[in-house]
């Protein structure tokens, strides 16, 4: 067990590769509810949603998610997020554990502008549960009177699961198929269990931290802390296309680096915080790194200079000392078939 | 699992099976558990001589890097290469996994180690 964001939380039930290799191929069990919830309700919540985060709020019918953020006045990350448009007035953001009261109140600072907009962080009334991989809407499925065929990625809609009253997303954090499932904290352990037993058969097994990391490297998404943080704008993490409106072409102007995908191409992992050199000089760093189940290649994602962020280009990692050759790779590193 | 008494052990879960004047090195069962799944393991090369306590290497899992520190002092003559290709085969089979053969320099240092019971005993 770890202590993550607060929480005590498990790096691994069953080993690492193991409950990754199960998302892979059949099915894992996450619980993430060490994430957070903060809630934004009133006749201007629109309004309000639409000017702290940076995607495209408008876009959202009431029971459709967005990958969006909340980004400082120079670009930077104050949180990366998911909003769910609950109703046309009400919406719920799922936060990162480490960022729920900075997020809250930045969010309660500025809602005084919006007339009718309050925020409530509800973080302490939702337990989360993930069923990710391709087994995911077979495991589900049985449990619910949800129609899990109809909903879309990034779509959720309410109802029973295991007798539970909850809330179903099609979203995840693994590159895989699956959802998320919120409930209250004390029917969590039932709603688990129940998963448990639908899933095992096909092969669903439970899942830590130390899993979702890889998972998610390997599906190229970044990881709020180490990829992205209050130093790093959102176009130079490559995620300008969650920027909406005339900030993304502003933010453009001058961007000197870019997050990159790597590959190692001498033996050794390349960790977080290591030094990256390009041409012999010292050039940025690692961000995340590990070696990966899937495809059981070192990888990892490096700020570089613009200039050497194409695909192919060739540079070195310090590893303890040691000049280890990296190669730049396209992002993400996985895909689903689909 | 249990240690094998045939084998000596420090305290920072390193074994040595000492026959004559040679001594193969791994890491205990404990310490594979603990690092989890290995996946890369860096060794010295043939030649380099090593003083008791000194690290030799490194070995890495999914989840974290660990030094290696030899429990005896002496000059490498063999690198199991075979951990290269199969890391994994250290938490298959610890304490069949040695990494390094080294040639003893100061055989009265194994005394000095602790023998299986009170390894066992330390990691309980």
């Amino acid at each position: 067990m770890v202590e993550f964001g607060g929480w005590e939380m498990p790096v691994e039930y069953t080993g690492i590769t193991q409950e990754h290799l199960a998302v892979r191929s059949a099915a894992g069990l996450f619980d993430v509810s060490h994430m957070g919830e903060i809630e934004i309700a009133g006749k201007d919540a629109l309004a309000a949603v639409q000017s702290i985060f940076c995607n495209d709020a408008a876009a959202l019918q009431p029971g459709d998610a967005q990958y969006s953020a909340i980004l400082t006045d120079q670009g930077t990350f104050v949180d990366d997020v998911v909003v769910y448009r609950l109703r046309g007035d009400h919406f719920l953001v799922v936060v990162n554990a480490a960022n729920v009261i900075k997020d809250y109140n930045w969010i309660a600072e500025r809602l005084a502008a919006f007339g009718d907009a309050v925020a409530m962080d509800a973080s302490s009334r939702y337990a989360l549960l993930a069923v990710q991989g391709p087994a995911a809407q077979g495991i589900v499925q049985p449990l619910t009177g949800v129609e899990l065929a109809s909903l879309k990625h990034y779509s959720f809609a309410h109802g029973e699961i295991a007798n539970v009253l909850g809330t179903i997303s099609r979203t995840g954090y693994t590159g895989e198929d699956g959802f998320e499932i919120f409930v209250p904290p004390k029917q969590a352990d039932r709603v688990w269990q129940a998963i448990l037993a639908s899933g095992q058969p096909a092969g669903l097994i439970p899942c830590g931290l130390g899993a979702r990391d890889t998972l998610r490297l390997e599906a190229g998404m970044r990881l709020y802390g180490s990829d992205i943080d209050e130093t790093t704008t959102a176009l130079e993490a490559g995620l300008g296309w969650i920027v909406a409106g005339p900030r993304r072409a502003q933010m453009a102007a001058g961007l000197t680096r870019k997050l990159v995908g790597f590959e190692l191409t001498d033996p050794g992992i390349a960790r977080h915080g290591y030094d990256v050199y390009v041409d012999g000089v010292a050039a940025g760093k690692v961000t995340s790194g590990t070696q990966t189940p899937t495809i059981r290649k070192s990888i990892g994602m490096a700020y570089l200079p613009i200039a050497k962020t194409g695909a192919g280009s060739e540079f070195e990692i310090d590893i303890r000392g040691r000049r280890a050759r990296a190669r730049v790779v396209p992002l993400p590193f996985y895909t689903r078939a689909k | 699992m249990t240690y094998p008494t045939t084998f000596k052990y420090t305290k920072d879960h390193e074994w040595v099976e000492i026959a004559g004047d040679r001594g193969r090195i791994g890491i205990t069962d404990y310490a594979q558990k603990q690092l989890g799944d290995v996946v890369y393991v860096d060794l010295p090369a043939v030649g380099t001589r090593l003083t008791q306590g000194q690290s030799f290497g490194t070995i890495e899992s999914v989840k974290a890097v660990s030094e290696l520190y030899s429990p005896v002092s002496g000059e490498v003559v063999e690198v199991n290469d075979a951990l290269k290709s199969k890391p994994e085969q250290v938490n298959a089979d610890p304490h069949g996994s040695w990494l390094i053969a080294v040639k003893l320099s100061n055989a009265g240092e194994a005394g000095g180690l602790l023998d299986s019971s009170r390894y066992a005993d330390l990691v309980k």
